[in-house]
């Protein structure tokens, strides 16, 4: 867009000059995305319901308001700077979210295509949040202590096992058989020895993801540590260093990147069986309403909750991300 | 510059200007119990204050000799002395400075400079010494720069200042220009030479240059294919600072290539 921008001026867009003319130029995009947005309001509301699902009509407003707001900007957005050319980046996505909910609706809610109870209109997933909010909240709160406890324990053991395993000649001599065989049964798979070894089922429970987040994190950790520069430990003896100085100061930060995959890896399989975790007489729960709807054929439910469940997970891998550009700001000579 | 090389004395130290006897040291790598020999019957004294050259074919063990002497290896004969006592440990007395400058990657100049301090638990007494070292090879302004950042010669210069620092009486250095550009190599000769002469450290220095080597050095050791033995000793008599033309050092420079085979 900024490129159709510069052309329709004839000069650079920025340029101080260039915006007195701004003013005359539309955010075609934006107009485009607005026409979407409100072609799928007005599916929702003018054509009939092969069968009801409720909350039609507060879709619809959402998609409208959302429609005037996209007009409102393609006027707007060409003079609003950096805001403004984020958003015309995602034009082209705006446009498509528009199109896919207005398809969305008409190919289940109104022609029926797609039918009940296997699929839901967007208009279905909004509703089971405006009817289910108080018990989803619930839901969540549970599946965060759960996620955060497993992850947590599971992360900071599986990191100290693979400093240890990457360090220790004879720790690994005795310890890397047994992640080699460990590592590629399913986290799953401990559950019976779980109901006997653990005095609650919520025990259980954050132990099966904590296996799940450490074993990637240990593995990557040893491999990192066992793959340090010798020199760097060279040159740190040669400097007085003592063992501990070596593998705190040199061995961690240096294997910090391969810790970072690690990180990366765990926490995707520990989203991965979170639903599984909660099936040990688990009360509330994400993973535990996936399950309950699911036996009930509310399909519409368990669309809904795997939406959270997916913005959950891009949330924390966006704040890993950050975490790690924090981190290895040093490393950005080598990638 | 000469206050900062004060400074970085400041702290008293034992040893001074060490003297290295190397007796009967031979030395042999075991690949795959497979036996390589590479040092065979060295002897070598270097008397503390000196700079000395070891100059030799490729792969001869010259590199070897240096880890023995800085204590990171131990020789399988004979016996190192430092004033008079065995090295079986490396001490941040006796530094190795490698041919890659091997920094931290994930630490700043100015932290890398700092670790032998820091190892030793002195940094919170000693700051000032690394600022000292910074201006000693001339990196005050990066001491927030990654090694990244850096070029070669200004990572080998950290390099230096990150042995510096610990007011080593016995500086190894291992080919520490052997990968810079010729210019920059000529430029940190010439800075060697100087700081060797104004912080009185004893030097060995690994070298391919023959040129490099009548530079900076007050002896030339010669030491033959692997496994390496002592060949030839050239004593270089003439003052610092030096200069390559001087026809003095040119002829040398031909007498000790003649010896390694390169007759011109």
């Amino acid at each position: 867009m900024s490129n159709a921008i510069e052309a329709l001026e004839g000069r650079a867009a920025g340029s101080p000059t260039s915006l007195r003319g701004l003013h005359q130029v539309i955010w075609t995009n934006g107009v485009v995305a607005a026409a979407a947005w409100a072609a799928a309001a007005l599916a929702t509301i003018a054509l009939p319901d092969v069968v009801p699902w409720g909350s039609a009509n507060l879709f619809a407003a959402i998609m409208a308001a959302g429609a005037a707001v996209l007009l409102l900007l393609a006027f707007v957005a060409p003079r609003l700077g950096r805001v403004g050319e984020g958003l015309i980046h995602y034009g082209p996505w705006l446009i498509a979210i528009g199109a896919w909910f207005a398809l969305w609706e008409l190919t289940t809610a109104k022609f029926g295509w797609l039918p009940k109870p296997f699929f839901s209109p967007p208009n279905g997933l909004l509703n089971v949040y405006v009817t289910e909010a108080p018990r989803l909240l619930i839901c969540i709160g549970y599946t965060l202590r759960l996620w955060s406890l497993g992850f947590f324990c599971g992360v900071t053991v599986g990191y100290l096992i693979g400093v240890a395993l990457g360090w220790s000649k004879r720790f690994s001599y005795w310890g890397m058989p047994i992640l080699k065989l460990i590592g590629p049964v399913p986290a799953t798979a401990w559950i019976p020895c779980t109901f006997f070894f653990f005095p609650t089922t919520f025990a259980a429970s954050v132990f099966i993801v904590a296996l799940a987040s450490g074993i990637p994190v240990t593995i990557l950790t040893s491999s990192g540590v066992a793959s340090v520069n010798r020199s760097y430990y060279d040159v740190g003896r040669n400097l007085g260093a003592s063992e501990w100085y070596l593998v705190s100061k040199i061995a961690v930060p240096a294997s910090l990147p391969h810790v970072f995959v690690g990180l990366f890896m765990g926490l995707y399989y520990s989203f991965a069986v979170l639903v599984v975790a909660e099936m040990l007489g688990a009360k509330f729960g994400l993973g535990w309403y996936i399950q309950f709807q699911t036996a009930y054929s509310g399909y519409a439910n368990v669309y809904a909750t795997l939406v959270i469940m997916s913005l959950i997970c891009a949330g924390l891998v966006k704040l890993l991300f950050v975490a790690r550009d924090y981190l290895l700001d040093w490393q950005k000579g080598f990638i | 510059m000469a206050a900062s090389a004060t400074a970085l004395r400041a702290a008293p130290q034992a040893l001074r200007n060490v003297g290295i006897d190397i007796r009967g040291v031979s030395h042999a790598f075991d690949l795959d119990g497979w036996r390589l020999p590479v040092l065979e019957s060295i002897d070598l004294s270097v008397a503390a204050g000196e700079f000395v050259a070891l100059l030799g074919p490729s792969g001869c063990g010259k590199s070897t000799l240096l880890r023995l002497v800085s204590g990171l290896e131990q020789p399988s004969a004979g016996s190192i002395l430092s004033e008079g006592s065995p090295i079986v440990k490396p001490d941040p007395s006796r530094i190795l400075v490698f041919q890659d400058p091997t920094l931290f990657p994930w630490a700043t100049v100015w932290n890398n400079v700092a670790t032998g301090l820091d190892a030793r638990g002195v940094l919170r007494q000693q700051r000032g010494r690394i600022d000292s070292a910074l201006d000693l090879v001339g990196l005050r302004a990066f001491g927030n720069a990654y090694p990244h950042q850096l070029s070669g010669g200004m990572a080998q210069r950290a390099a230096l200042a990150r042995a510096l620092v610990n007011d080593p009486a016995l500086l190894l250095l291992d080919e520490p220009l052997g990968k810079l550009d010729s210019l920059t190599r000529l430029t940190l000769q010439e800075e060697l030479v100087a700081l060797w002469r104004r912080a009185e450290f004893t030097a060995i220095l690994v070298t391919h240059d023959v040129e490099e080597a009548v530079l900076l050095a007050s002896r030339v050791i010669v030491l033959t294919e692997r496994p390496a033995r002592i060949k030839a000793e050239f004593a270089v008599e003439r003052p610092y600072p030096r200069h390559r033309d001087d026809p003095e050092l040119v002829a040398l420079r031909r007498q000790i290539l003649a010896t390694l085979g390169h007759a011109t």
